[in-house]
């Protein structure tokens, strides 16, 4: 086959390919391996989510909705994140719906971006945000975070990342792959920076009802943030719809309405079964999902003191459902400590550098797995360590 | 009170988590978690643990039975004393006081049909306060005590994502 790659346009060419990409090509192939690599529940999507879908269906819901989204499920959103974060949003120009929130950040980018504007991109963080920035013509610059400081944003970390390029800061919180938090007190702090510097604030909260002591604190909810952040939240995480690709974002009209300008001509209007599904979720799927926080918040504490049992260092991660152990006692990085985990003990995680170089001498471990796995896979991780100790 | 609450949700879900997980799962320590799981049981908040066996996979075709039983309350005991008097045979699994148009509810289990027939007609029915019974053969179970018996629930999930 001839060569095409010159074809490729050279903003693609520039983004380095993804670095869990190569992880599970190696691991799919393997049988008996105990995944602690997944980011997703391991809930299936609630009965009586799947069973509206189903009745949606029959009842010939087949069609495009408006490119915002179904005005039903807007209204429902906007009195869940009056309920959720105590920010009020009006559902005719305030929300717009996305399949998934991975569409709405890209949406973002591209509508605030101009070619040359610096995105500051907190790292560790989820894989999408640097390549999104640079898809959209602007340059991620990371802001480093700590594990001595549990992944929070240091106000003083945040002023070094600025320049007078600054443009857009993302925040993600509760964080993937991290497991850190932003409590309303370490966000205050960050506020007067971000009006001082004109910054948009980008707050994926996909994970904000997976905060597990105390209450989840959004930036918009802060004096002075609701015009300049757009909030995003979905339901793959709080209610175990990954595979459904339903999200939405909440802002001011302006930027909003930017964002439906490009959805409208790209991705038209989100999926009309997903949506009716997530209607029925956020009608009556609360107390299921608290259900489901719960037991998660369970196998977090098995999870993190099962590591510290066996040695390892881990803060205790408050939120998504994530750990994010360090390794360094082996003295290897990140990909060699997975690749001969996954060799030698049949346990998949996921390289923290491939979030980042922030994330490198730690491994991701996702706790969205049974009892007796987690279990196992300590076990495992623990005679693994037994060996390959340095010191 | 909220302790214990936790550890029979916990437990009514999953009897097999041993008491040093429920101990990390609910910050507490594990000597008081056996502690209070004693006490449980001795009380009789906990009666026992048992497994929901599929059968079927194991070839064996017992008979499964639900009795509509209506009977005559008796002074001061009410329906309690028929209930109770029910409950003692060993062939049966179950006894609910039911509203509507009988009164318990007796579930049976036995090797063969003719054992069930012959427990009704010998035992339950011969009973004073007994007026009538409907006996109902279980054909199939679906789902018992949370577990769904076909389509084994398996993880479909991305060994690895992001």
């Amino acid at each position: 086959m001839s060569n095409m790659d010159k074809y490729v346009s050279k903003t693609v060419q520039a983004i380095p390919p993804s670095g869990i990409r190569k992880f599970f090509d190696l691991v799919s192939q393997m049988e008996g391996v105990i995944s602690l690599g997944v980011g997703e529940p391991d809930f299936v999507t609630p009965w009586h989510i799947r069973e509206a879908c189903f009745y949606s269906l029959e009842h010939g819901y087949t069609m495009y909705t408006s490119n915002q989204g179904l005005i039903e499920l807007r209204e429902e959103i906007a009195l869940y994140m009056r309920r959720h974060i105590g920010v009020n949003y009006s559902p005719e120009n305030q929300i717009l719906v996305t399949v998934g929130v991975s569409e709405a950040v890209d949406l973002a980018l591209r509508a605030i971006i101009e070619p040359g504007d610096e995105v500051l991109v907190p790292e560790p963080s989820y894989v999408s945000y640097s390549p999104g920035a640079s898809l959209a013509y602007g340059i991620p610059v990371a802001v480093e975070t700590f594990a001595e400081d549990e992944y929070r944003i240091r106000p003083d970390m945040l002023e070094k990342a600025i320049t007078p390029k600054s443009k857009v800061l993302i925040l993600a919180y509760p964080n993937n792959p991290t497991g850190g938090i932003m409590r309303k007190e370490d966000l205050e702090p960050l506020v007067e920076i971000i009006i001082k510097n004109d910054l948009i604030v980008i707050s994926d909260e996909i994970y904000s009802e997976l905060t597990y002591n105390g209450e989840h604190a959004s930036i918009a909810s802060l004096p002075g943030m609701k015009e300049r952040t757009i909030v995003f939240n979905g339901f793959s995480k709080a209610f175990a719809m990954t595979g459904w690709r339903i999200g939405y974002a909440c802002g001011h009209p302006d930027l909003i309405g930017a964002m439906t300008k490009i959805h409208q001509y790209t991705i038209m209007c989100a999926p009309i079964m997903a949506q009716k599904a997530a209607l029925e979720a956020l009608r009556h799927g609360e107390t299921e999902m608290r259900k489901m926080v719960e037991n998660y918040n369970y196998r977090r504490k098995i999870m993190v003191s099962g590591f510290r049992e066996i040695g390892m260092q881990c803060f205790e991660p408050q939120g998504a459902f994530y750990a994010f152990p360090s390794i360094v006692c082996t003295g290897m990085n990140s990909e060699e400590f997975s690749e001969k985990l996954i060799m030698e003990e049949k346990v998949a995680v996921v390289p923290g550098n491939a979030f980042g170089a922030m994330g490198n001498g730690h491994v991701r471990c996702c706790y969205a797995a049974s009892v007796a796995d987690i279990e196992q896979a300590l076990d495992r991780i623990g005679s693994f360590l037994s060996r390959h100790r340095k010191g | 009170m909220e302790l214990e609450k936790k550890m029979l949700k916990i437990l009514e879900h999953d009897a097999k988590i041993s008491p040093k997980t429920m101990a990390t799962m609910l910050d507490e320590e594990e000597a008081h978690i056996r502690e209070v799981l004693a006490h449980l049981e001795k009380e009789r908040y906990i009666l026992g643990y048992n497994a929901v066996v599929n059968w079927d996979r194991f070839g064996e075709n017992g008979v499964e039975a639900m009795i509509e039983v209506k009977v005559t309350p008796a002074r001061e005991v009410g329906f309690n004393g028929v209930a109770e008097r029910i409950s003692r045979f060993p062939e049966v699994r179950s006894v609910y006081l039911m509203s509507g148009t009988y009164d318990l509810s007796v579930v049976v289990t036995a090797d063969t049909m003719k054992e069930i027939a012959l427990f009704v007609s010998h035992k339950l029915s011969t009973l004073d306060e007994v007026q009538s019974t409907v006996t109902h053969f279980i054909l199939k179970r679906y789902k018992q005590d949370n577990f769904i018996f076909e389509s084994p629930q398996e993880d479909r999930r991305l060994v690895v994502s992001p």
